[in-house]
């Protein structure tokens, strides 16, 4: 399973990709599909809303459960990926292509304290 | 050590994602539960149903063990046919839902599949009813047997491609039929909604017919699929729907049960008292009509009381959450209810048990 090196991860199986403007996109790491299997409904935030790191922001619901999304660092919806909503399949054929929403960071140094690809992996191996 | 069929090699070359299944190591799905399920209804499937048992009944007192442990009639059956039924205790509640076939070729003799996870419960009853009724019957668990199902409208097709040799019986087979081919076992049943058929037999060929099926196209099909097709169409699953705490008559399957003959089948006092009941439970259909996904176990708001869904998920097919609920009596066709799910309460859509049937949505 991958674990791209240019992004950064939370223990809750989310990954964060910094953007040029810096803004954030986030999503669910190829680990988290394969736990779900195939997704069948997306709930994403609204745009504006803001949220605290930590607090539920998105929920995925697969054939097999539903499970929460949460805000890896504090910040405000700018956006959300209106095409995964509709076909959510996206994120089990392509988990780090399928972003759910961008994030405008309350604090532009947040990211840096989420793991990193290595820390990320040592999480995923201490969960099998 | 979980249990592995047959098959299990050839499940992990392919990139199944292997789970437990009441103790056996069985695939969940090969990448996409949601593609296999499609491609049966639109094309066909295979599924290793190794993990099922048969169980042979022979002997004089065959037919008379039968009619007494099974709630449906197994005299009915002429040579070659296939059967639905319950065997129950005899407070009426069900130990197992199977089907019967009367053997052709040996007019005594019957062949009962039965359900993984009760199969050793189920034999060490029958032997139990046997000893205690002095029935001259032979049970024989048949471990021997792989099982495996191909199942879509394509399924009878490339079931003759990749094995030419069982063209002349598959060609002849009716709905609800089998026959014997040497030491094969063809039966024309299935538990997807869609034509098909599940074939026995020896453990050692397995691989070599499902590498034969797969030369065929037809696609591998795991756990998942399965679960979506046959709520689709409307299946009990063992377990789920029903268990030995209720009867079929609270399961949607009182028409499983046969009372035209005088025949004391175990459990047919229970029910006939309960039959009497006007505020007996009944299994029925839900659509959610809102986004969502409908789960075992969540509780359904009637107008006539709570009930309680048994089966729920996602249908491919359909495009929505779909469900089997126990609810109380007076709940009708067409009502709305409301089903507490983790994101609140949703609005779902009272329908029959079935949702699909040979590809298409029903009503």
């Amino acid at each position: 399973m991958r674990n791209p090196a240019d992004l950064r991860y939370t223990e809750t199986h989310e990954w964060v990709k910094a953007q040029p403007d810096g803004s954030v996109l986030v999503g669910i790491t190829d680990f988290a599909q394969d736990a779900l299997g195939d997704l069948v409904f997306i709930e994403l935030p609204p745009v504006g809303k803001a949220f605290t790191a930590g607090q539920v922001i998105a929920v995925v619901e697969s054939v097999k459960a539903a499970s929460d999304i949460y805000a890896p660092i504090s910040g405000s919806v700018t956006a959300v990926n209106d095409a995964v909503r509709d076909a959510p399949e996206k994120v089990n054929r392509d988990a780090y292509e399928a972003w759910l929403f961008r994030l405008q960071p309350q604090n532009s140094t947040d990211v840096s304290g989420l793991l990193d690809a290595s820390a990320y992996q040592a999480k995923v191996d201490s969960e099998k | 050590m979980l249990k592995r069929t047959a098959l299990f090699d050839l499940h992990r070359a392919a990139g199944a994602k292997m789970v437990d299944f009441g103790g056996w190591e069985m695939p969940l799905h090969y990448g996409s539960q949601i593609e296999e399920h499609l491609a049966v209804r639109a094309s066909s499937g295979m599924f290793d149903v190794s993990h099922m048992r048969a169980i042979d009944v022979g002997g004089g007192d065959a037919l008379e063990a039968l009619r007494t442990l099974l709630a449906n009639d197994a005299g009915r059956l002429v040579p070659g046919k296939a059967l639905y039924s319950c065997m129950l205790r005899p407070d009426g509640g069900v130990l197992d839902d199977l089907i019967v076939y009367r053997l052709a070729d040996d007019q005594a003799a019957y062949r009962l599949i039965v359900n993984a996870g009760t199969a050793e419960h189920d034999l060490a009853w029958m032997q139990h009813v046997r000893d205690e009724r002095g029935f001259n019957a032979e049970l024989r668990m048949r471990t021997d047997l792989a099982l495996i199902a191909v199942q879509g409208p394509n399924a009878r097709a490339r079931l003759i491609r990749a094995v030419p040799r069982v063209g002349p019986i598959v060609e002849a087979l009716g709905t609800f039929f089998a026959a014997a081919l040497d030491d094969w076992f063809i039966a024309r049943t299935g538990y997807t909604g869609e034509d098909g058929y599940e074939i026995a037999l020896p453990s050692e060929q397995a691989a070599e017919f499902w590498r034969a099926l797969a030369g065929a196209d037809v696609a591998p099909c795991g756990l998942g699929a399965r679960d979506t097709l046959r709520l689709e169409a409307g299946m009990n699953l063992y377990g789920a729907e029903m268990d030995e705490t209720v009867t079929p008559l609270e399961s949607g399957l009182a028409w499983t049960v046969d009372w035209d003959t005088p025949r004391a089948f175990i459990g047919r006092a229970a029910l006939e008292s309960q039959r009497a009941n006007p505020r007996l439970r009944q299994l029925l259909g839900l659509k959610l009509l809102d986004r969502g996904v409908l789960r075992a176990h969540q509780v359904v708001a009637t107008a006539h009381g709570p009930g309680e869904i048994t089966s729920g998920t996602f249908g491919p097919t359909v495009g929505c959450s779909i469900a089997l609920a126990r609810l109380p009596a007076g709940v009708a066709l067409h009502d709305e209810v409301s089903v507490t799910l983790r994101s609140g309460a949703a609005k779902a859509l009272v329908c029959r048990p079935a949702f699909v049937r040979r590809g298409r949505v029903l009503g």
